[in-house]
């Protein structure tokens, strides 16, 4: 058989070695001006702590709260159920200073539990601070614990729950012996999960951390920019903050991880060892309104003031837009080609190891590194919204290649053959086989790239000023300036974008896809 | 005529080894128990499996390395023979042009539809066809392929006898109009018998020479009585 070049392999290898250029570069830019002289302040050593501790709680209160979530809705059947495991994926999409800003109106100073606490004569609870930085981690990663866990559990072979049924063993023997087994192949995975997204937490610490007692690395980089203007420091710190990740990432090598995209969450297990339903009810319940309750708080609020947006929040937000975009095209423009080479190249799996390494550097870290090589060079707030968009297409990049990878391996393994024999190749086989079949994930990862671009609030603060503010800055300057009406008309609006560009893309993979 | 000279296949620990020729429009059905290599051979014919050694020629031609879609080979496969996204037309189509067809490619897709019984059936999904019209449609792109040599891979295996019976005169029918040589691979006597023609048994890492099926069937070598005792 004759070996043609295959340009879309070829493309694919190339993105892997820009994304590799990409994120090696930057830290070598990073470490090359980093500034060892002065060593580490001790605001810095607070830092280092409070970053390690509050992902350490974060993971522990999120998966300790998700068991008896993931459990209940495991083995419960009820209306609208199939929706709320649908609505645990939506924190992923959403914006963080969206949710942020939803907590604020229910735990903040004059939020419903203050106003509610003094209305029984309670002092009032602050959310700013540590505790809040470990509430919003567990807002957002409380969802992605139970869906983790939810997995899990549902990999459990019914017949094994049928096998418990005929022998009579009751729950707490159905317990020890089915689920404990399950918990412990599944739970260290989780917690791992859960730390390693809130050692890179970043928007949640900038809006409700600060000072001494609640910054976190990623924080401590932004100041240095932002406060002192000492780049020497910010780039001491991000490699302090790299060293964070890429511990936690080889500590995640030892566990395995479970998959966080995967599907299939509204099976439900027949049981027969239940008894009362309330206690699942109220866990359930509770956990539902948690959730839903700051997002309500939010709209309700925020609705009635979207007319009154002025042309900064509009501009702002037709920037986000055209970022994501952006950022999306991007996206898709890599990820194809790598899933199409990962599946034909012998060394597929390096070629997505090179493609996902940005999901070993925190983007604000890449971006001090983009910052340090594009500032002597040009206006780095005239670059913010692209640089915004090549680093979020590139930490999208590792969502998309494993949304669309195992449909492209399985597309070739069932039509290969017949393409091959048709002589379907190049642009031909791209246009009548490849594409059509991979509409759906190509349309998911679309969906989820532009709805993490829309939200992001990262690279962003670094680089841009009043003329190149995205719409999550602008919101978060709005908070700053305590304009929580004006806030909360933009958090709408933000939110609406983001899940409309989600629920848009990912629908527009779905029309026409045939058979 | 198709001529496999000293061909040895060798996977991993799978051997086969095949010294045969296939006369011009021929029916051949191959037989043999799972995992002998049927399938395999089929696919060295095809272009799939590379050989370790000896060569394969088709009227003369080597086609040993040829690219499975230069060799003068229509392949019909177990399953997965249409693209389920495509049209059943436009599936046919591509067996002509991977363009949009035009009026003449529309006009043969159509002759080959009705020749194989899927009059009107052109602007179906291939979802919504039976098992039985989706190996027609199959059949009708090998037909407008206009390629001497036909390998039908189990294509039926999942119909009912008496629909598999139906197919296999079709193919018959059809292929003596194109003036076609099939190989086709079967578990069952019965549709060794249908095709006429000769068989190949394949067994202990050899492809034997083409015989007559009547006759083998009625007076099986031990390799082929051994599989064929219930």
């Amino acid at each position: 058989m004759a070996v043609r070049p295959r340009p879309l392999t070829v493309a694919g290898v190339a993105v892997a070695g820009i994304v590799f250029l990409l994120v090696a570069g930057t830290i070598a830019a990073v470490a090359v001006r980093a500034d060892g002289g002065a060593g580490l302040r001790p605001s810095d050593l607070a830092a280092i702590r409070f970053t390690l501790w509050q992902a350490v709680l974060s993971a522990i209160l999120s998966v300790g709260l998700a068991v008896p979530v993931a459990r209940a809705l495991a083995r419960r059947r009820f209306a609208g159920r199939r929706l709320l495991v649908t609505l645990l994926g939506a924190p992923f999409i959403l914006p963080v200073i969206v949710a942020v800003l939803g907590l604020l109106m229910v735990f903040g100073r004059g939020g419903w539990i203050n106003a509610a606490g003094t209305g029984m004569g309670l002092p009032p609870v602050s959310i700013y601070g540590p505790w809040g930085v470990v509430l919003a981690h567990v807002f957002f990663n409380l969802p992605l614990a139970v869906r983790l866990i939810l997995q899990g559990w549902l990999a459990v072979p019914s017949e094994r729950f049928r096998l418990a049924a005929s022998l009579g063993l009751g729950p707490w023997a159905t317990f020890r012996l089915i689920e404990l087994p399950i918990l412990r192949g599944i739970v260290p995975g989780a917690a791992l999960i859960v730390f390693l997204v809130c050692t890179t937490s970043f928007a949640v610490a900038l809006a409700l951390g600060g000072g001494p007692r609640a910054t976190t690395i990623e924080l401590a980089i932004y100041q240095a920019f932002r406060f002192d203007f000492d780049l020497g420091r910010a780039a001491l710190l991000a490699l302090v903050q790299l060293a964070v990740t890429v511990a936690a990432a080889t500590l995640a090598l030892t566990v395995a991880l479970p998959d966080t995209l995967g599907g299939g969450l509204d099976r439900h297990v027949a049981r027969w060892d239940l008894a009362r339903r309330w206690p699942d009810g109220i866990r359930i319940g509770l956990a539902a309104l948690f959730l839903l309750l700051p997002l309500a708080a939010l709209i309700l609020r925020g609705v009635p003031n979207l007319a009154g947006l002025d042309t900064s929040a509009w501009l702002a937000a037709m920037r986000s837009v055209v970022t994501a975009m952006g950022a999306t095209v991007l996206t898709l423009c890599a990820a194809l080609p790598v899933a199409v080479a990962m599946q034909r190249l012998r060394w597929g799996r390096v070629v997505e190891g090179l493609a996902s390494l940005a999901i070993a550097a925190s983007p604000l870290v890449v971006g001090t590194g983009l910052f340090i090589l594009i500032f002597p060079l040009v206006d780095p707030a005239l670059m913010a919204l692209p640089v915004t968009a090549l680093v979020n297409a590139a930490m999208a990049l590792p969502f998309a290649i494993r949304a669309i990878g195992p449909q492209v391996a399985q597309t070739e393994a069932r039509y290969g053959p017949l393409a091959d024999s048709l002589g379907l190749t190049g642009a031909a086989r791209l246009r009548l086989l490849i594409l059509p079949r991979l509409c759906r994930p190509l349309g998911f990862a679309a969906g989820l790239t532009a709805a993490l671009s829309m939200g992001d609030l990262g690279v962003v603060a670094l680089f841009a000023d009043g003329r190149s503010e995205t719409l999550p800055l602008h919101l978060y300057r709005l908070m700053g300036a305590y304009r929580m009406d004006d806030a909360a008309g933009a958090a709408v609006l933000l939110l609406a974008l983001s899940l409309g560009a989600f629920w848009a893309l990912d629908r527009g993979g779905r029309v026409d896809a045939g058979a | 005529m198709l001529a496999l000279e000293n061909v040895v296949i060798r996977l991993d620990d799978f051997g086969l080894r095949a010294d045969l020729a296939v006369p011009p429009q021929a029916r051949v059905a191959v037989m043999g128990p799972s995992g002998a290599g049927k399938s395999t051979l089929l696919g060295a014919i095809g272009g799939f499996v590379l050989l370790s050694g000896g060569r394969i020629a088709f009227d003369g031609q080597d086609i040993t390395t040829l690219h499975p879609a230069a060799r003068p080979v229509a392949t019909i496969f177990q399953d997965n023979n249409l693209f389920p996204h495509l049209t059943v037309a436009r599936n046919v189509a591509l067996g002509i042009t991977h363009r949009r067809p035009d009026t003449a490619t529309r006009a043969r897709v159509a002759d080959a539809l009705m020749q194989v019984g899927l009059d009107g059936f052109g602007d179906r999904l291939p979802g919504s066809l039976s098992g039985g019209q989706q190996g027609r449609a199959a059949l009708a792109r090998a037909l407008v392929r206009d390629k001497p040599l036909w390998l039908l891979d189990e294509p039926f295996a999942a119909l009912g006898p008496g629909l598999r019976a139906r197919m296999i005169a079709l193919v018959d029918a059809v292929a003596a109009r194109a003036g076609a040589t099939v190989l086709m691979v079967t578990h069952d006597p019965t549709d060794a018998a249908a095709l006429g023609g000769e068989i190949v048994v394949v067994a202990n890492g050899m492809a034997a020479a083409p015989r007559p099926a009547a006759r083998l069937l009625a007076d099986p070598p031990p390799a082929l009585a051994a599989y064929l005792r219930r």
